[in-house]
């Protein structure tokens, strides 16, 4: 049905020939699949995130459409992908050229040493290509058996919350996930006399069965009910999980929510690492490629497209620019020995302007913070003045006067500050739980952890109305807004401001 | 078999039709949303296919760049460019504002749809068999010029690799006289049926730019519909206030005259128009007239009356009165017109437009009839 096939020949050897290089310069790889493609094909990649079988629903579709129209009109081209998954798989485009192919090679290898080798990767899925195509066939199958309209749109409002995410999931360490695991196994053990078979459904389903099993086998009094419900979910960010435990949906919606919920986890970490993961691929295909893989005539042509890669923009920074430049300037920092309490605290800017102990440190160190660091521990550990000079950095704000956004500062602090809230929460707002029986009417109160910006109202407000249609109940959020402290309700209708 | 994707890319459009249909209010009463690309093609703006979520206001937020700059500096210069995607397009963020793309038909039939339109039905048998070739088909014989290189080549390689002749190590094809194909016609015969447009527009003092912006929206929604119903269109425009002149398309919505409104004029010029250009036999004849409802004198009215009864109407598919409300016009015109014809007339369709949300209603009341 895809229209990928392997590579042979001579791109096969140009691939051991790579891979030779990332060996012997120490880098820990799945084993690597390349395909190859033609454009229409990665259109349909991307626009499927990456995965050759997704679920049915329109906005692959859309993403399809604008990525082809992309393509055509030259806006953009899409270079390669590669899939977080073991074995590795990539994909080349047909009609790159030789030095495209060999340069997206030694760019995958490092993406691919990454994602094997990050601890925020730890606990991804690697056979998400599979769960992915089950989910698939799961959703296919629940749009025949309930309609497609019902299905779909169930699922867009289950996308409209996919955002709401906890990252310290991703901190589940084996242990914790192994005594979980225990326990659920303890559970099935325990529930096979209720029928409940070893099947597909997802863990988060079958916590949900398990959970409306309690309510149904419940003895306690419904006072005593009231009371202990009451603080259900209280500070929980993972929106997704609290409505298939807690919301009174159908098991076919519990099971599509858990569906969106687990593929929202797998991508998770890519959004949380995207500075570092870009930045580490591209040292990797630059390296390879300026001190092993090119042939002199390549040069210019290479030069062209790395600059391409690593173009800067005045509106956002580009995380292949930032990331490469930071581990480089980390590798000289710790080659050179310019860390640490002595140079800190040196104040002969001559000295430190040459300071140089030949510690030959840098390699080992950023092996190192591709293990232990994500997007925001990179900037916030390593961020120098003077690398913010050396890139020009700066943070802009709306100018409500010119009605334009204008560069506002070069200060460090400033632009540490704003880079570091541009990524907390992978860049997305603090939704949590506050209260799952809200005036004691069985309201949802959600709060916003207010961080500085306020949120969108307009879509707010849409997304409160789908998180009504699972929740079936009016649907609150306390937040901030225009500095003003306000809680939102929704009612199913429309949304107010309550009066405190 | 096709990729799965192309359904999910199907259901998008069709998704993407229904917004059109659900704004389609909208789209008329801000009529500057839809813009024409040319081929008959159309931008429509979609500003809400997005997944709703929780996400910042974007103004407040501000950001971070690179490059050079003092500050104060604008960053909003030219849009970043793209980045190549790196496996995860399909959850990117993006402030996209979604533009479809539209031809004639499609937003007719929307328009169509919606309003419950009637498909006009061509007037009288006059309808001109013609007969159109179209290059669709490949012959064997035909002049150089219409040789088809890619059939003849592949036409030879077939035979040379039938025979045994192809060399693969040598992949030489030189066709023959027998290989060579030819673009050839296919002759249709097409039925002619041609319309015309007239609209004549009051632009004296009292039509101020919302009136000429109703007006200017609304005709541009009635060619849309009447451009789908007809193969041939052509559309005339005529200004007039105590004088009547043709002009431009661009001069029509315009020109801002003053002085005074002789109507008559118009409907002279429509007449003469009508008589040098437009066969009746030949010709669907659709003239449309716009004004606030004011005319200089009962007299004048009485002429227009006569000029509709004794040469418009006989010869036009329908006569169509547009009336603007505006803050000086008195409606007269209206009042005397319907007087006369009626609601229930045959041809004459009477239509009050307050504002620019009742432009929808009055394109309704106007193609409604099927005319």
């Amino acid at each position: 049905m895809l229209r990928a096939k392997p590579i042979s020949g001579d791109l096969l050897e140009l691939q051991r020939e790579i891979q030779g290089y990332a060996d012997e310069f120490g880098l820990d790889y799945f084993p690597q699949v390349f395909e190859m493609c033609d454009y229409d094909t990665i259109n349909i990649l991307a626009a499927q995130g990456g995965f050759p079988i997704r679920y049915p629903h329109w906005k692959f579709g859309m993403d399809y459409d604008q990525l082809s129209k992309g393509y055509r009109f030259g806006i953009q081209k899409i270079y390669e992908m590669v899939i977080n998954s073991d074995p590795c798989y990539a994909y080349l485009l047909e009609v790159n050229n030789w030095l495209d192919q060999k340069l997206v090679m030694a760019h995958v290898y490092g993406h691919n040493d990454f994602f094997k080798n990050n601890m925020w990767f730890s606990n991804t899925n690697r056979k998400m290509m599979d769960v992915m195509a089950n989910h698939g066939t799961k959703i296919r199958r629940y749009m025949e058996k309930y309609g497609q309209e019902k299905v779909e749109s169930f699922i867009d409002k289950a996308l409209s919350i996919e955002n709401l995410l906890d990252i310290n999931h991703l901190f589940e360490t084996n242990e914790v996930l192994e005594s979980r695991r225990r326990k659920e196994e303890l559970a099935k053990l325990e529930g096979e006399n209720d029928g409940y078979m070893n099947d597909d459904r997802s863990a988060a389903l079958k916590s949900f069965m398990r959970g409306q099993e309690k309510i149904k086998n419940s003895e306690i009094g419904p006072e005593e009910e009231v009371v202990a419900e009451k603080n259900v979910g209280r500070g929980e960010r993972d929106i997704m999980r609290f409505l298939i435990q807690n919301a009174p949906i159908e098991e076919w919606q519990a099971d599509i929510l858990g569906c969106i919920r687990e593929e929202a986890y797998y991508f998770l970490p890519q959004r949380i690492t995207k500075i570092m993961n870009e930045g580490w691929a591209s040292y990797w295909h630059s390296t390879i490629m300026t001190t092993r893989a090119m042939n002199p005539n390549e040069f210019i042509d290479f030069a062209d497209k790395h600059a391409g890669v690593m173009v800067m923009s005045k509106q956002n920074i580009n995380p292949y620019k930032i990331g490469i430049e930071l581990f480089r300037d980390i590798e000289f920092r710790w080659n050179t020995g310019r860390f640490g309490k002595d140079y800190n605290e040196c104040d002969s800017l001559e000295e430190k302007e040459n300071w140089n102990k030949d510690l030959g440190l840098g390699r080992d160190k950023i092996f190192e913070i591709r293990k232990s660091h994500n997007d925001i521990s990179f900037i916030d550990e390593f961020l120098t003045p003077e690398f913010c000079n050396r890139q020009q950095l700066f943070t802009y704000k709306f100018n409500p006067r010119s009605s334009r956004m204008e560069i506002d500062t070069r200060d460090f602090a400033a632009i540490k500050q704003k880079l570091l809230t541009q990524l907390t929460n992978f860049g997305q707002p603090l939704i949590q739980v506050e209260d799952a029986n809200f005036m004691n009417r069985k309201e949802l109160l959600l709060k916003h952890v207010h961080q500085g910006v306020d949120l969108d109202m307009q879509f707010a407000s849409q997304t409160m109305s789908n998180i009504f249609a699972i929740w079936k109940r009016p649907v609150n959020l306390s937040t901030q807004y225009e500095d003003k402290e306000v809680v939102f309700h929704f009612d199913g209708k429309e949304m107010k401001q309550l009066n405190k | 078999m096709d990729h799965p994707i192309k359904r999910d890319h199907a259901r998008f459009r069709k998704i993407v039709k229904g917004k059109v249909r659900e704004n389609l209010r909208k789209y008329v009463s801000q009529g500057q949303q839809i813009i024409p690309k040319g081929d008959d093609k159309f931008t429509v703006p979609m500003p809400s296919i997005d997944i709703p979520r929780f996400k910042f206001g974007d103004k407040s937020e501000g950001g971070t760049g690179q490059g050079q700059g003092e500050q104060g500096e604008p960053v909003d210069g030219e849009p970043g460019e793209g980045q190549p995607g790196e496996g995860e397009a399909g959850e990117g963020e993006g402030n996209k504002e979604l533009e479809v793309e539209m031809g004639v038909d499609e937003l007719a039939k929307i328009l169509g749809e919606e309003l419950e339109l009637p498909n006009i039905e061509p007037k009288g048998k006059q309808q001109i068999a013609s007969t159109v070739d179209k290059y669709t088909s490949i012959g064997t014989v035909g002049p150089d010029s219409l040789k088809h290189l890619k059939r003849t080549y592949k036409q030879a390689l077939k035979r040379q690799m039938a025979t045994g002749i192809y060399d693969p190590s040598n992949p030489r094809v030189v066709p023959i006289r027998s290989d060579y194909r030819y673009r050839s016609a296919d002759t249709k015969i097409e039925m002619e049926n041609s319309a015309v447009v007239i609209y004549m527009m009051d632009v004296s003092g009292s039509m101020g730019e919302e009136q000429k912006e109703i007006v200017r929206t609304e005709s541009f929604w009635i060619n849309l519909w009447l451009k789908s119903q007809y193969k041939d269109i052509d559309i005339r425009y005529i200004i007039h206030d105590a004088t009547a002149k043709e002009v431009e398309e661009e001069t029509f919505f315009r020109t801002r005259e003053s002085g005074g409104t002789l109507i008559s004029s118009a409907f002279k010029l429509c007449k003469h128009i009508i008589e040098t250009d437009y066969d009746p036999n030949e010709w669907n004849i659709y003239p449309f007239h716009f004004s606030d409802g004011d005319n200089w004198s009962a007299d004048d009215t009485k002429m227009c009356l006569s000029l509709l009864d004794d040469h418009i109407l006989p010869a036009s598919n329908m006569f169509c009165y547009g009336q603007v409300e505006s803050r000086y016009g008195s409606g007269q015109f209206y009042k005397d017109l319907n007087a006369k014809y009626h609601q229930d007339h045959e041809k004459v369709i009477l239509s009050k437009i307050k504002n620019k949300d009742a432009i929808l209603d009055s394109i309704k009341e106007f193609l409604g009839k099927g005319k």
